[in-house]
């Protein structure tokens, strides 16, 4: 039974793979997990917007291709890759090597630091095994900072895990959480200018190491659909040469460096 | 003792997923979910007793808060009920301050007053049935011997309703243990907290969810088999008899 189940699949699998290959672009689904601001969140008249978005729409265009963007939670993006509802993943995805084993990244487009955040009045300059000793910290499910957290902190502190970043922002405004590990764009728009309360930057951006932060973030693609990331990658050093990609990127994040 | 924890390591050898890591995740969710939905049972039985009979009452200035309880819980879903009452509160200006917060503050508290207040409503309405449909043979005879509505409830009318609330009742359990599933959306570390964990860190929705699948059917397995026994004990005068 299990072998005729894993054959049956293998079937399946062989199908797709030679009707995928045959498969010509003109219409790139994208996976997106929003909101996660500023890099892809609705504004308030329901648009969707983001530094990945504008991005993504721009090496489209370049491509001569149409985007369509998709929404799906982060914790089910890379297997809603595998089951092609869309033939893409651009939503701050850090490059490292556990999800190189799933998928194929294009070259990095941006590089973001990881970093906590806290209310100012927790009284502690740096995350250490120590001062987050009984602490909840909340991160979102299935992203870098979860693995990070897990695997370092969950000895001596409470983790609780969430499927979007606006329920963590909620939760740390309500008082339940003591502190979170974020993106460090995306605390900045959602916890360092809340008007709800004071939230500061606790120690330093983290970066490292790389077995978790990687080497920025990628778009990600099913392994066979070599053809479509180089195209992206054209388009993107295409982006970058003439200086789009600095404009772009000067409406999220200012004339603040990249890093 | 040694030879049990040689053959699990065998049993795991080579196995990225499920390391004693995952596993223990797996656990700490059992013991979450059998917490969670055992509590939230007792809890909404020891409400519900009260609240059907006085949902079978004749007066309608008694029955009715009763009715609308049981009406908005059963009318709207539980996702939305916890929803409301894990997120909302914190809405409400200066909860924080309030002795509800130490409460309020962790993710199984209200998850656990949501299904609470869940079942209660389903099992007021399973009782209520089942107190209405007491034989109106054994309510005349009860008079006939004198006794006092309080009484006749307690010696009459309650003891047949719970029988004949059983088979109704075991369901309604089941029902709870499986839509404990959603704990998970607040955080909590449920058996499907775990398996959405696995899920997002080896990705592999296949393994972590058959096996956590697997988990619920043998949970069902005992609650049906405690059903079954408590049916053969409380309703062998139902059965037909041996000649």
């Amino acid at each position: 039974m299990k072998k005729l189940l894993s054959l049956s699949l293998l079937g399946l699998a062989v199908a797709a793979a030679s009707s995928a290959q045959a498969r010509d672009y003109d219409n790139v689904r994208i996976g997106v997990d929003v909101p996660y601001e500023p890099m892809e969140f609705r504004t308030a008249e329901g648009e969707l917007t983001g530094f990945d978005i504008d991005l993504g729409n721009e090496l489209c265009d370049r491509m001569g291709v149409t985007c369509e963007w998709v929404e799906q939670e982060w914790d089910g993006i890379i297997p809603g890759l595998m089951s092609r509802n869309y033939d893409a993943i651009m939503s701050s995805m850090t490059i490292n090597d556990e999800r190189r084993e799933q998928v194929l990244f294009s070259d990095p487009y941006i590089t973001m630091p990881s970093a906590w955040f806290a209310a100012s009045d927790l009284g502690i300059s740096e995350a250490t095994e120590e001062t987050l000793e009984g602490m909840t910290i909340g991160v979102q499910r299935g992203t870098l900072q979860d693995n990070y957290v897990t695997d370092n902190f969950s000895d001596v502190a409470d983790i609780s895990r969430y499927s979007t970043a606006d329920d963590m922002v909620l939760d740390m405004e309500a008082e339940r959480l003591d502190i979170v590990f974020l993106d460090f764009p995306i605390g900045q728009s959602t916890l360092l200018e809340s008007e709800e309360a004071e939230y500061v930057v606790v120690g330093e951006r983290i970066s490292e190491p790389k077995e978790y932060f990687g080497d920025g973030f990628g778009i990600a693609f099913r392994q066979r659909d070599e053809a479509l990331a180089e195209q992206f990658n054209e388009a993107l050093a295409e982006v970058q040469e003439d200086g789009t990609y600095d404009e772009i990127f000067a409406r999220y994040f200012g004339e603040e460096d990249a890093e | 003792m040694l030879d049990i924890s040689a053959w699990f390591n065998d049993l795991l050898a080579g196995n990225t997923i499920f390391t004693a890591d995952t596993l223990g995740y797996y656990w700490e969710g059992l013991v979450t979910t059998t917490q969670l939905v055992f509590l939230s049972l007792i809890a909404g039985l020891i409400l519900a007793v009260p609240l059907a009979i006085m949902r079978s009452s004749k007066h309608k200035w008694i029955s009715l808060p009763v009715y609308l309880f049981t009406y908005v819980f059963r009318g709207t879903p539980l996702l939305i009920q916890l929803y409301i009452i894990y997120y909302g509160v914190v809405f409400i200006d200066g909860i924080q301050e309030t002795f509800l917060w130490p409460v309020l503050r962790e993710a199984f508290y209200p998850a656990l007053i949501a299904f609470t207040l869940n079942t209660a409503a389903y099992t007021t309405e399973i009782f209520r049935g089942a107190i209405k449909a007491t034989a109106q043979g054994e309510i005349e005879a009860a008079r006939a011997y004198g006794m006092s509505p309080r009484l006749m409830m307690r010696r009459i009318i309650l003891p047949s309703a719970f029988r004949r609330a059983l088979p109704a009742y075991g369901n309604e359990v089941i029902f709870m243990l499986h839509a404990s599933a959603i704990a998970s959306v607040v955080t909590l570390m449920d058996l499907t907290g775990a398996a959405r964990f696995v899920y997002a860190r080896y990705y592999a929705p296949f393994e972590a969810f058959l096996f956590v699948a697997a988990i619920y059917l043998c949970l069902t397995f005992a609650i049906l088999f405690f059903f079954r026994y408590l049916e053969k004990k409380l309703l062998a005068h139902l059965r037909p008899q041996d000649a």
